[in-house]
């Protein structure tokens, strides 16, 4: 893992680069974070693949509700030859939950961005095709932001229609 | 035997093997020239051959398969979000139940992240203990794979005997915790209870005749040409392309790149055991086969090594501020009655941060997320579930090959759509 004289050592590198890119480095429990600019994701994850992050291990979202911005997109890279990991984050808010997608140089992030819009509602500028994934396709809302309740939802199955004709249009 | 797998196979055509013959096919001329037909076709969800509730949606033309668009969700039951309602110790059965073949792993990955979370030393007994069970749910589900992916490929007795030798290991299973699947036997802190008197007696027997089991299971597939032709130089994917995918576990050392996390990152004492990591050559469904029985017969070894340097000691940390209390101290310790009420009525409480876990599961790397927000109950649980990333390459694997391919390609995926879908 890089350490925190380390993660410094990243974030100012991309500071170099674009003043504005890095937002935040966290140093948590051996575990470096860095914190960006939604639109600077793709320059800064391509930095770090040149640096030896050559694998994203993983993609996900995190509703940082109440707090604001909203919502968190994490990319967690790995570099297989120095056994090293880091985590990437960008934040959104609800109001512009726009995130650059990264698929055109991740393919791996292809259905892990699709889940995330459909549990979240980010929307990846530029995915290839951004579809919900896991929820059907003609649902209404995003299950997993932490103001969607638990429950109180009819189910979907056929034999509701008798009772709730036509409920699923709501 | 292994001359068997070098001998050529029979053929048709004088010295033409049955890969070259469909090769030297040229599909243009057994079609209309002006008659260019795609066929879409839909394949599951309710399929046998798509190990659970996969939706495969093909486009063919004639048997080769142009496009595949799978279309996950069917058993998506919003493990995550009830996850963020429920106490963190209560987290631990509804985790196992997403890949609900390698439910340790599951249940090792979310008690990995709230350890981490919590700073939380496990004892080294129950690291050791953790292993045991960690390997033999490998094995577990590895078996299951060979027995339904043996299936697909024709190959009907692997199945009974595939079931019957993990048979054997549920039963050790319950005997450490009282349940089959899904055991809840790993806590944050160390494990549930302590094993009980027989228990290494038994896996002992186990790991003893399994070495057997695994060279007569492969007897019946490494001498059935059928199977072996259906393997051999099918579905190659190149490790870079697999790289870029995401795509991590058995299917990438078939490639050839030996990453696993138990050598690299070692977690609960995997540093102490001496093992090998098989890897592949080419990355055909062969080499995934090959790749998968030898690491069963690793698995074994590791096993082995864990009861013999079984430590003393404690099986779950002693902080009683994350652990239930023993029950003999109810009875008697005012404090423990008092631990034992909070951690059953509130849970513990977590500090704020962020933890990802990762972790070597049966079907590669299995990472946990965990975000705390202080309180009694995680404010995300995410799963990066191995399946659902090596889903990605299916279509790599199976685009321009014919259709009865992709049955193999996804046998030897080996996706679990519990793990998919969550």
């Amino acid at each position: 893992m890089p350490d925190a004289t380390g993660l410094e050592l990243i974030a100012q590198e991309l500071r170099d680069r674009d003043a504005e890119s890095v937002l935040e480095t966290v140093h948590f429990r051996g575990k470096a974070a860095l914190t960006v600019a939604a639109p600077t994701i793709r320059e800064t994850l391509q930095h770090l693949r040149g640096k030896g992050f050559n694998f994203l291990a993983s993609v996900h979202g995190v509703d940082y509700w109440p707090e604001e911005p909203r919502f968190g997109v994490h990319y967690e890279l790995l570099d297989m030859h120095e056994v090293d990991r880091m985590t990437v984050k960008v934040r959104v808010p609800l109001e512009n939950p726009h995130v650059p997608s990264v698929v055109a140089d991740w393919p791996t992030a292809d259905h892990q961005e699709r889940e995330i819009y459909d549990m979240f509602g980010v929307i990846f500028d530029g995915h290839p095709d951004l579809r919900r994934i896991l929820m059907p396709e003609d649902y209404v809302g995003h299950p997993q932001r932490r103001d969607f309740p638990l429950g109180g939802e009819a189910i979907l199955f056929t034999h509701n229609e008798p009772r709730l004709p036509g409920w699923w249009k709501e | 035997m292994s001359d068997i797998t070098q001998r050529p196979a029979p053929s048709a055509i004088e010295g033409m093997s049955y890969r070259e013959m469909e090769a030297s096919h040229e599909l243009a001329h057994l079609e209309h020239p002006e008659h260019e037909e795609l066929l879409t076709l839909n394949l599951g969800p309710h399929h046998p051959a798509t190990h659970g509730v996969l939706r495969l949606i093909t486009t063919l033309e004639g048997e080769m398969v142009r496009d595949i668009k799978p279309v996950i969700g069917y058993v998506h039951t919003g493990i995550e979000k009830n996850c963020e309602d429920k106490a963190y110790w209560k987290v631990i059965p509804l985790v196992e139940r997403m890949d609900y073949l390698s439910y340790y792993f599951n249940a090792m990955a979310y008690c990995g992240a709230v350890e981490t979370l919590l700073d939380l030393e496990v004892p080294k007994r129950a690291q050791y203990l953790r292993v045991i069970h960690l390997e033999l749910n490998r094995i577990a589900s590895h078996l299951l794979w060979l027995a339904t992916g043996g299936l697909d490929l024709g190959a009907m007795s692997v199945f009974w005997y595939g079931w019957k030798e993990r048979d054997l290991i549920l039963d050790i299973f319950e005997m450490s915790s009282g349940q089959r699947m899904h055991p809840r036997y790993f806590q944050v802190g160390g494990v549930a209870e302590d094993i009980p008197a027989g228990f290494e007696a038994k896996v002992r027997k186990f790991t003893a005749q399994f070495p057997k089991r695994v060279d007569q299971l492969e007897n019946l597939i490494s001498s059935n040409q059928i199977v072996l032709q259906r393997m051999r130089g099918v579905g190659p994917v190149d490790a870079d392309t697999l790289l870029s995918l995401g795509v991590t576990g058995p299917l990438l050392r078939a490639a050839g790149n030996p990453w696993d996390l138990r050598k690299a990152q070692p977690y609960s004492s995997y540093e102490d055991f001496d093992f090998k990591i098989p890897v592949g050559t080419i990355g055909d469904h062969y080499d995934r086969y090959r790749v998968r029985m030898q690491e069963m017969r690793e698995s074994v070894r590791i096993i082995n090594q864990a009861l013999d340097g079984l430590p003393e000691g404690d099986y779950i940390t002693p902080d009683r501020k994350y652990a239930l209390p023993p029950r003999h101290e109810l009875a008697t310790s005012m404090e423990a009655l008092i631990h034992h009420f909070k951690l059953v009525t509130e849970g513990f409480r977590v500090p704020p941060g962020e933890a990802y876990y990762p972790i070597e599961s049966p079907r590669g790397e299995l990472g946990c997320f965990v975000r705390s927000d202080g309180s009694s109950k995680p404010a995300r649980v995410h799963m990066r579930d191995p399946s659902f990333v090596n889903l990605q390459m299916l279509p790599v694997m199976a685009q321009d090959t014919y259709i009865a391919d992709l049955i193999v390609a996804l046998a030897m995926l080996d996706p679990i759509l519990g793990g998919i879908d969550r």
